[in-house]
C-alpha cells in the first residue's frame, strides 16, 4: 500500500445478476415484477397496434379509415388547418420562414459546441420577434396584409406563448425588484399589481380583455382581439413571474449586496451585474415551470373565439364528414404540446448545467 | 513588483485626517450600539480595532463606507461627509475598499471577472486595461494561476486573497478589513495575514478589525480597544500590549493572551 492506487470496488453487474438483485430479490418483489410486466405487455401491445400497426396514414378521404387502428389520415389531411388556421395558402411561406428561424435559433441550443449558438439564442429573443412582427401580419414592405382573425392553429399558439413568455420575463423582473424596493410608493404599486393579477383566473382576464375592455376604451380606439388577449396574458403571467423571481432575490445573501455596494456599484449595476444573474439562475426551474404552464394555458383563448391549435382541432372534429376522430385529434394536440413543453424543459436543464459554477453548498 | 507599488504609493502626499469621525452615535432601534466615537486617521496609518464580540467594532468600520447608517455625529472620508446623499456615498465607496469576514466574492463570476467588474463599470476602464491591472494584483496576492476559476473552486484562504485583490483593483485610498481571518481554517490564516502585512508595508491606509494580536503588534500604528460601543483605549501597540491602562483592556488582553 505504498501508493494510493486502490480502485473503488466495481459496481457493474451482469444483466442476469442485475435482474436477480433488482427484480427478483424476494418472493414479493418477484410477484410485483410479474404483475407489472403483465400489465405492461397487455397495455402496450394494443396501444402500439392502435397507434402504428392498424392505423391508417394515407388515403383520399374519410372513407379510407376502415381499420381498427387510429385514423391519422384525418390529421394528415387537415394538417394545414391545424398549423396555419385560416392563413391564406399562398402566403404560408411567411409563416414557414418564421418556423425555420425559430428552429434555427433554438435547435442549436441543444447541440454542445454548435458554432455561434449563443448569438443564435440572442437572435431568437430579439431579431426573431421583430421579423415576425413584419412578416406575419404583412401590410408593409409590399407584403399583402393578413388580418389576425385569420391566424390560427399551432402558429397562433406559438405566437401567444412566445410573446407572452418573452414579454412577461422583463416585466416580472421589474415587478420583483419593485416589490423589494425601499421606496414605499413603488413597492406599494408593485404589490397591488401582483396581488390583483395573480388573484384572477386567466380565463377571466381573457374574457375581460375581449368583452369588457372595448366598453371602457374611448370611442374610436380599439385594439385587435389578439392584441388584447396578448396584453392580458402578458400582464397576468408577469405577476406570476415576479413572485418566482422574488423567491430568487430573497435567496441571495446580504453579503452580496454589501460587497457590490462596497465596490462602488450603484443600485442598477448592483442588481444587473451581481444580484439578478445569481437570482435568475437559482429560479430557472421555477421560471421554466411558469413558461410551460403558460404555454398550455394559451389554449384558453378558445373562450374568446381565437382558434389556437386545440380550437382548430376541436372545430374540425365536429365536421360530419369525419366520424369518431376525436381521440386522434386530441392525441395529436397532446403530442404537439408535449414536444414543445419537453423541449423547453430540456433546454432549461441544459442552461442550468451550463451556468453551474460549482458554488452550491 | 512590491517595489513598484511602494514607490507609487509613498510618493502620494500624506494627508492628515483622511478619515475623521466626530461624536458619532448609532442606534439599532432603541439599542445604542455606538456611543460618541471620535477618531482621526491620517493617510498611511494602520489602525487595528479589537474588542470582545458585540462591542460594535464591525458596525463601526461598516459605518465608514456607509454599509450602516449613523444617526448622530459626523463621518468625513477624504473630505466628503457621509450623509443620505447617494452621490456622496458612491464617491466614498469608490475610494474605500472593503474585505469581509465571509469574503463575499461573486460566485457567478470568475476570479478575474470579480476583480474587473467594478473597474470596468465604475471606473470605466477598458476591459483589457482592467484585466491587466487585475492580473498584477492577483500576482501580488500570489494567485495569478487561479484567475479563470470560479470562487467555489478555491479554498477559503485563496478566496480571501481574491477578495483583497478585488478591493485593490479599484485603487482605493483606504482599505477596511472586517475580521478577514475569522472564517478561515488555521493553516490559511497566515497566507492572508502575509498579504495584509505586505499591503501595510506599501503605505496603504488600513483599518482592520481583527483578533490577530500578532498582526496588530507587527503592523499597527495604533490599536483601538472597543467595548460596549465605546472606544475604551487607544495606544501604539507596544504600549497597548505591555502597559494597558484601562481595567477592561487588561481583562480582555488576559483572556485572549492566556492560552
Amino acid at each position: 500500500m505504498t501508493e494510493s492506487t486502490i480502485k473503488p470496488p466495481k459496481k457493474n453487474l451482469g444483466p442476469v445478476k442485475w435482474m436477480r438483485t433488482h427484480l427478483f430479490s424476494s418472493w414479493y418483489n418477484t410477484l410485483l415484477t410479474l404483475v407489472v410486466g403483465y400489465l405492461l405487455v397487455t397495455s402496450v401491445g394494443p396501444l402500439v397496434s392502435w397507434v402504428f400497426l392498424d392505423a391508417t396514414f394515407q388515403g383520399s378521404g374519410p372513407g379510407d379509415c376502415v381499420g381498427e387502428g387510429a385514423c391519422w389520415l384525418f390529421v394528415n389531411q387537415r394538417l394545414n388547418f391545424f398549423i396555419y388556421g385560416f392563413y391564406p395558402d399562398e402566403l404560408q411561406w411567411r409563416v414557414d420562414i418564421m418556423f425555420a428561424l425559430l428552429a434555427l435559433a433554438f435547435v442549436p441550443q441543444f447541440i454542445e459546441g454548435f458554432p455561434g449558438r449563443k448569438w443564435l439564442g440572442i437572435f431568437g429573443m430579439t431579431g426573431l420577434p421583430i421579423i415576425g412582427y413584419v412578416l406575419i401580419p404583412g401590410g408593409i414592405l409590399g407584403l399583402e396584409e393578413v388580418e389576425s382573425s385569420k391566424w390560427g392553429g399551432l402558429m397562433l399558439t406559438l405566437i401567444l406563448a412566445y410573446i407572452g413568455i418573452l414579454a412577461s420575463l422583463p416585466i416580472g423582473i421589474l415587478l420583483a425588484i419593485g416589490r423589494r424596493s425601499d421606496m414605499p410608493i413603488i413597492r406599494g404599486l408593485c404589490v397591488v399589481f401582483i396581488e390583483v393579477w395573480r388573484a384572477v383566473p386567466l380565463i377571466t382576464v381573457l374574457f375581460m380583455a375581449s368583452v369588457m375592455l372595448p366598453l371602457f376604451l374611448p370611442e374610436g380606439i380599439s385594439f385587435e382581439k389578439l392584441v388584447r388577449a396578448l396584453i392580458g396574458i402578458t400582464l397576468w403571467q408577469s405577476a406570476y413571474m415576479a413572485e418566482v423571481i422574488r423567491g430568487g432575490l430573497q435567496a441571495i445573501p446580504r453579503g452580496q449586496y454589501e460587497a457590490a455596494g462596497a465596490l462602488g456599484l450603484g443600485y442598477w449595476r448592483k442588481m444587473g451585474l451581481v444580484i439578478l444573474p445569481q437570482a435568475l439562475k437559482l429560479v430557472i426551474p421555477g421560471i421554466v415551470n411558469t413558461f410551460i404552464s403558460l404555454f398550455k394555458d394559451t389554449t384558453l383563448v378558445l373562450i374568446i373565439g381565437l382558434f389556437d391549435i386545440l380550437g382548430a382541432v376541436q372545430s374540425t372534429i365536429a365536421d360530419p364528414a369525419w366520424q369518431n376522430v376525436a381521440i386522434e385529434g386530441y392525441v395529436f394536440v397532446a403530442f404537439c404540446f408535449w414536444v414543445f413543453c419537453f423541449g423547453i424543459s430540456r433546454y432549461s436543464q441544459n442552461l442550468e448545467r451550463k451556468l453551474d459554477t460549482g458554488h452550491k453548498t | 513588483m512590491t517595489q513598484q507599488f511602494e514607490s507609487a504609493e509613498t510618493q502620494a502626499e500624506k494627508k492628515p485626517g483622511i478619515i475623521r469621525v466626530e461624536g458619532m452615535h448609532k442606534w439599532y432601534g432603541d439599542f445604542h450600539v455606538l456611543k460618541d466615537l471620535n477618531l482621526a486617521v491620517d493617510q498611511g496609518e494602520r489602525i487595528v480595532i479589537c474588542g470582545p464580540s458585540g462591542s460594535g467594532k464591525s458596525t463601526f468600520i461598516r459605518c465608514i463606507n456607509r454599509l450602516e447608517e449613523h444617526q448622530q455625529g459626523k463621518i468625513i472620508v477624504d473630505d466628503v461627509e457621509l450623509t443620505d446623499d447617494v452621490r456622496h456615498i458612491d464617491s466614498v465607496r469608490r475610494e474605500v475598499g472593503m474585505v469581509f469576514q465571509h469574503f463575499n466574492l461573486f460566485p457567478h463570476l470568475t476570479v478575474l471577472e470579480n476583480c474587473c467588474l467594478s473597474p470596468i463599470w465604475v471606473r470605466k476602464l477598458p476591459r483589457r486595461e482592467a484585466e491587466a491591472a487585475a492580473m498584477e494584483y492577483l500576482e501580488r496576492v500570489k494567485i495569478p494561476d487561479q484567475a479563470t476559476k470560479y470562487p467555489g473552486q478555491l479554498s477559503g484562504g485563496q478566496q480571501q486573497r481574491v477578495a483583497i485583490a478585488r478591493a485593490l483593483c479599484m485603487k482605493p485610498k483606504i482599505m477596511l478589513f472586517d475580521e478577514p481571518t475569522s472564517a478561515l481554517d488555521p493553516e490559511m490564516i497566515k497566507e492572508v495575514l502575509d498579504v495584509m502585512i505586505e499591503l501595510a508595508g506599501s503605505g496603504m491606509t488600513m483599518i482592520c478589525v481583527t483578533h490577530e494580536m500578532g498582526f496588530a503588534k507587527t503592523v499597527a500604528d495604533r490599536v483601538i480597544f472597543m467595548d460596549a460601543g465605546e472606544i475604551v483605549e487607544e495606544a501604539p501597540p507596544t504600549e497597548f500590549f505591555s502597559n494597558p491602562k484601562e481595567p477592561r483592556t487588561q481583562k480582555f488582553l488576559q483572556q485572549i493572551l492566556q492560552h
